[in-house]
């Protein structure tokens, strides 16, 4: 039962993928077409005011430091808004303003696209800081990430000194993919149940005669985005697990496909820039590949039940349902936590804290390779990334320098994406060592041990990987966690956009060298194991170490 | 033979020791910074050895010592694979220097006058003079005379060669030799910049520069070690808040373990020994670059005459005319060529011979032999008052009507369908009667096609030159088998060609040998000159071919491709080795404290030590055990890329991951036995 819950979600995803995938492209091709009409004259409205009538081609450069200001500018008006939401309107619940770390902590959680909440919302923001700041940053952080994507993917498949114009593309993001979409799924929420209004929270007497808060608000639409835009970030404190933002199974698996089919669309997207379709269905073969095994890891070890329980001779034939919703069950709870932190969205329907020692490895590898799908955008370039490392160990196998869509790998552009590929484990690695290194850190955790490992671990990998989930049982609002969380988020952003924007200026430069039976084809079977082997080989000698002192450790202790 | 050649192994390799001791130094160290950690790590251990105190490393002195000295074993064979892939340069280069002994010329002043000075005192311009017997003082260009010149020093051809002032053929090289006459020549480069100085520094590996593939590799590498540096040491922290208390050395290990040091150590090796594979096939690069390049080759052009074909015009059939029996035929051409030693002649001779034809030469000894000459256009012998001929059809021709004769009615057709096909029709005659004609064609080497076969197998696609009308071109091209050709082809043409294919972003070889070639050469990505060809041609290409064979374009191709790959293949065998490795060290590491990671130990060593020491000697002795493949390359069969790549992904990649498996159990075994 549990497994035909998960293909049938899977099947209407792969259904997806080729419609929205060439929407996409048709958004971003700039080439007219038949949505002109409907989009044009918004936009037209938008240029005018924004005095962008001529939207002339950027180099890597223009368009990187474009892309960088506009989130600074963001983020500079979104920090004052939470400092000082107390004064500002549509705040029924009279909640004051938020401390300046924690407001750091908030608004880089929200550019940067992660959602890590070291607050509740339904305590710590007005409905006015829900919709100008969170709710908006849910859109233009999805937005930023897109562009970046369609940038490198012009990059490596365009030849010129031009990745496009930023503006455009983040201007396009919104009007034609994000706000379009995220209109329909609002109201088919709002149709299953999910509250939407500006009304207070509702205070009721119960039977035994206690007063009782339930907060309420403008639901609906935040869970809309939050998915679309592989944000992550709660209404609630709960998250998607409380029944006011997730409210059924059937939203669940909506809530499921809205956070997946951006991220696995581009694939295609991809495939059609790079005019031949195949080159996208191999880096989303990669992604499936690596996708169906730990979700399948998940899926196995939630199944089993906790074998600490079966030892005191429980009756475990559900699975280990501690920290699960009873109207989720194991599958779509595994399938949940898989595709929320693959596609680094940070949503969460379950509690990860309480997934078993093996089923935690999935949520923390998928966030670790930061590529299977990945956020709205960056996965894809992040794959892409993975694919030219590829390329360049084993291209040189046929004995031709190594080249990727017919562009030499060169040193110049080997740099860059090394800068890329050791900003992750960095990030995530060395603040966690820092962490157990002072009582600031270490003080935080709930269950120390291998347990404790899990938790810090988990919590500086989904801000590195721009996830956002929590693992929760970290007592993590403090100065330390607010400071070193939130530097992370912001490196593990931007130091790899910016640095594959750069890759991919400078790739689009190169004379491509026309395909002959001696190049290394990207577009094939062998191709597509080459890559998965190398995310995974890469990926587990960089933290198959922890993995071991963590999630292993503790698997082995209780088994 | 063999014996010599045995000895100066051993004394390479005995050199090769010695330089491994003093390639420890730090310094020299830096320039291979995977290999620095590893060194970098050892003097930790050895710190640890001579302060354990301090180390808090108390009573582990016996495994301290045994990680001192794998680590520093694995230093020295990393050290030693590079010394032995220079040293092979290096004794080159010491045969070469020999040669480069200082001499003295003859000056001739402006006004005529002759001094003698010094050979290092010559400037680019100046004339000397030299004699037969003289080495040449340095390199220039023939002004006046002509020589034959032993050119052994360089090419280690000893048959001398002709050079003589002006054409193609003019250029001289120093340290040369004279064999016979007297030259004037004018030197064309300063002491230090000679083509022989070139050569040295060249094979000696002194100038050696990084190819771009060779440092966007050892980014990639660098990268590694710095995340492995990482990985290591943040773990420390979390094991000991795990009550895991790591030793130092232990994680030294590990760290030298998961870097790619079998990579890193051959790194260089293997460049190295890919310019030299190209300097033994006697072809010298300008730079790895320029190797590397060729392996990336999308295009070759090729002269047609010379290259493709012979270039001299050979027999390759008897068509009789005028009702003549076609052995009748074949019996008068051969007895017209037996006193004939032109190509042709000689290429007559074979053909009937293969044809089963013999002859007794004795018969015609008294024969009047009447050679060829220009203004006669024809050669044979009168033997008895018989008169056998051949030659060019217009002078058999007029030769026939004088001796009373008729001309056959098919014999304009047939010489015309010969001339049709691109060939050369000579016309054999007895007496008054014209038999028939000879088929001279323009004979394609042998095994060209094969080559070009194997060529396209590569992806690589061949573009042949030549200045024949197109009819006879595209004959050849059918022929030998080549992808395109450009007929009446002038010097520009082969440029607008080059830059054509160019264009297009595909990479171009071609050889050349004249000056007219020059700017072609230096127009192609990859350029091969002739040695015998211009000093303009020499310093556009990129390399030059001592035994002036163009055809070897094609195996430096080979040679380019297979120092790439060698270098993927080493690549990914040393990084998928890491997933062996993890599985020896983890448990070890961890074991003590967590007993439960036992299971992780898939391959059952013996004890956490001889886990970790098996670990770190395999690390260790496979350097040497790979540094045959470094130097000698992997093996190269052309075939598509995809094929290529599906099985060097099963050999070093599936490989890779196997063969530590294997090998650490394999020398665990060994190592429990002893503690």
């Amino acid at each position: 039962m549990g497994v035909w819950q998960i293909a049938v979600v899977i099947i209407l995803l792969l259904l997806i993928i080729k419609p929205l995938g060439s929407y996409i492209y048709h958004v971003f091709s700039n080439q007219p077409n038949k949505t002109d009409k409907i989009f044009a004259p918004i936009e037209k409205v938008i240029y005018a005011i924004c005095g962008m009538k001529k939207r002339a081609p950027m180099t890597w450069k223009k368009y990187a430091v474009s892309l960088l200001l506009t989130n600074i500018i963001f983020v500079a008006v979104g920090y004052m808004i939470l400092r000082i939401q107390q004064i500002l309107p549509l705040n029924p619940n009279g909640i004051s303003g938020m401390n300046p770390t924690l407001s750091f902590n908030t608004i880089i959680s929200f550019m940067t696209n992660t959602n890590l909440q070291h607050y509740s919302g339904e305590t710590g923001l007005s409905y006015f800081s829900q919709m100008a700041v969170i709710m908006m940053m849910m859109f233009t952080s999805a937005a930023t990430g897109l562009a970046a994507a369609i940038a490198f993917i012009r990059g490596v498949t365009s030849k010129g000194k031009t990745i496009g114009n930023f503006f455009e593309d983040f201007v396009k993001g919104h009007t034609r993919l994000l706000m379009p979409m995220s209109v329909i799924l609002t109201i088919i929420l709002v149709g299953l149940k999910v509250p939407q209004t500006l009304e207070p929270s509702i205070k009721v007497t119960t039977l035994e005669g206690a007063k009782q808060v339930i907060a309420i608000g403008p639901v609906a639409a935040l869970e809309a985005i939050k998915h679309l835009g592989t944000n992550g970030g709660g209404f609630f404190g709960a998250n998607s697990a409380h029944p006011f933002e997730n409210p059924s199974p059937l939203t669940n698996v909506i809530e499921i496909l809205a956070m997946w089919s951006i991220p696995a669309s581009l694939t295609y997207t991809y495939g059609r820039f790079a005019k031949r379709q195949k080159q996208g269905w191999v880096i989303f073969g990669a992604m499936g590949i690596l996708f169906a095994a730990f979700l399948a890891l998940i899926f196995i070890s939630e199944s089993h039940g906790n074998p600490a329980l079966t030892a005191m001779g429980l009756n475990h034939s559900q699975g280990s349902m501690e920290g699960k919703e009873e109207r989720f069950g194991i599958a779509q709870s595994a399938l949940f936590s898989t595709v929320t932190t693959a596609a680094t969205t940070g949503s969460v329907d379950n509690m990860h804290d309480t997934l078993t020692p093996l089923g935690e490895i999935t949520p923390l590898s998928l966030m670790m390779l930061n590529t299977v799908f990945g956020g709205d955008g960056v996965g894809l370039i992040n794959m892409l990334m993975y694919a030219i490392i590829a390329v360049f160990i084993c291209g040189l196998m046929v004995g031709r320098t190594p080249e990727f869509l017919g562009r030499k790998i060169e040193p110049k552009e080997m740099k860059l994406i090394t800068v890329a590929l050791l900003v992750h484990p960095l990030i995530i690695l060395a603040p966690t060592a820092v962490s157990f290194l002072t009582e600031l850190g270490k003080g935080a955790i709930s269950n120390p041990g291998f347990h404790g490992i899990t938790q810090v671990l988990y919590e500086f990998t989904s801000s590195a990987a721009n996830n956002g989930s929590g693992f929760e049982g970290l007592g993590d609002n403090t100065a330390f966690w607010n400071i070193s969380t939130g530097l992370v988020m912001l490196f593990g952003r931007y130091i790899s956009i910016i640095a594959l924007l750069a890759a991919a200026g400078s790739l689009a430069r190169k004379q491509p060298v026309p395909e002959t039976i001696g190049t290394f084809r990207t577009d094939n079977l062998l191709f597509t194991g080459i890559l998965t082997g190398i995310v995974l080989i890469v990926g587990a000698l960089t933290f198959f170490p922890v993995i071991a002192l963590g999630p292993i450790a503790e698997y082995l202790s209780i088994r | 033979m063999n014996q010599s050649k045995h000895k100066m192994n051993a004394g390479l390799v005995k050199q090769a020791i010695a330089e491994s001791f003093i390639k420890l130094n730090p310094l020299a160290m830096m320039k291979n910074p995977v290999m620095f950690v590893v060194e970098a790590g050892t003097i930790l251990v050895l710190l640890m050895l001579m302060m354990p105190d301090a180390f808090h490393a108390q009573g582990r002195f016996g495994y301290n010592l045994a990680v001192f000295l794998i680590l520093f074993f694995t230093i020295l064979f990393a050290n030693f694979a590079e010394a032995l892939a220079e040293g092979r340069g290096k004794a080159q280069a010491d045969s070469l220097k020999k040669t480069k002994k200082e001499t003295t010329a003859n000056k001739i002043a402006k006004n005529g006058t002759i001094t003698t000075v010094s050979s290092d005192k010559l400037r680019k311009g100046d004339i000397v003079l030299v004699e037969a017997g003289d080495l040449i003082p340095g390199d220039g260009e023939i002004v006046e005379g002509l020589a034959s010149i032993d050119e052994s020093a360089i090419t280690g051809e000893s048959a001398p060669v002709i050079k003589e002032a002006g054409g193609d053929f003019s250029s001289v090289t120093g340290g040369t030799k004279v064999v016979s006459d007297t030259i004037k020549v004018r030197i064309t480069a300063d002491p230090g910049e000679s083509f022989l100085d070139k050569m040295i520094s060249l094979v000696e590996g002194a100038k050696r520069q990084k190819t771009p593939n060779e440092i966007a590799l050892n980014i990639l590498l660098v990268t590694l070690t710095i995340i492995f540096l990482l990985v290591v040491v943040t773990l420390i922290p979390m094991a000991n808040d795990v009550g895991v208390h790591l030793q130092l050395s232990t994680l030294i290990a590990l760290l030298v373990c998961l870097i790619p040091t079998t990579i890193g150590a051959l790194l260089s090796a293997i460049g190295v020994a890919g310019m030299d594979r190209v300097t033994r096939f006697n072809v010298l690069a300008m730079s790895g670059k320029a190797v590397e390049a060729a392996g990336d080759i999308n295009t070759i052009i090729l002269d047609k005459t010379g290259t493709i074909t012979f270039g001299n015009r050979l027999a390759a059939e008897f068509i009789p005319v005028g009702g003549a029996d076609k052995k009748e035929l074949t019996d008068t051409a051969v007895v017209t060529s037996l006193f004939d030693d032109t190509p042709e002649g000689r290429s007559v001779l074979e053909l009937a011979q293969s044809r089963g034809f013999t002859w007794d030469m004795s018969a015609y000894e008294t024969a009047e032999i009447i050679p060829f000459t220009a203004e006669e256009r024809m050669s044979g012998l009168i033997k008895d008052g018989s008169h056998y001929r051949k030659g060019a059809v217009d002078s058999i021709k007029q030769f026939v009507r004088q001796m009373g004769g008729a001309i056959p009615e098919d014999l304009e057709a047939k010489s015309h369908e010969i001339a049709s096909k691109g060939g050369t029709p000579l016309a054999v005659s007895y007496n008054d009667r014209i038999l028939g004609l000879i088929y001279l064609k323009d004979t394609v080497k042998p095994g060209m096609r094969e080559r070009f076969d194997e060529l396209r197998k590569m992806g690589i696609k061949t573009i042949m030159c030549t200045g024949d009308n197109p009819l006879t071109a595209a004959t050849i091209a059918k022929e030998a088998g080549v992808d395109e050709f450009i007929a009446e082809a002038k010097p520009e043409d082969k440029i607008q060609a080059i830059r054509k294919e160019q264009e297009k972003g595909h990479l171009v070889a071609m050889t050349g040998d004249g000056t007219n070639d020059a700017p072609a050469l230096a127009q192609a990505d990859v350029g091969l000159a002739m040695n015998s060809g211009t000093i303009a041609a020499k310093e556009a290409a990129n390399m030059v071919d001592l035994d002036s064979d163009p055809t070897k374009i094609i195996e430096v191709v080979a040679i380019g491709k297979q120092l790439l790959m060698t270098r993927g293949a080493l690549t990914t065998f040393s990084i998928a080795n890491d997933i062996a490795k993890y599985f020896a060290i983890i448990p070890a590491m961890f074991t003590v404290a967590i007993p439960g990671m036992q299971v992780l130990n898939i391959m059952g060593l013996h004890s956490p030590a001889s886990a970790i020491l098996s670990a770190l000697i395999f690390n260790a002795v496979i350097i040497p055990l790979l540094i045959p493949l470094a130097m000698k390359g992997v093996k190269y069969v052309p075939m598509s890329a995809s094929r290529l790549l599906s099985r060097n992904i099963l050999i070093y990649g599936f490989g890779g991951i196997v063969a530590p498996f294997i090998g650490i159990k394999l020398i665990d075994m060994l190592v429990s036995a002893f503690m």
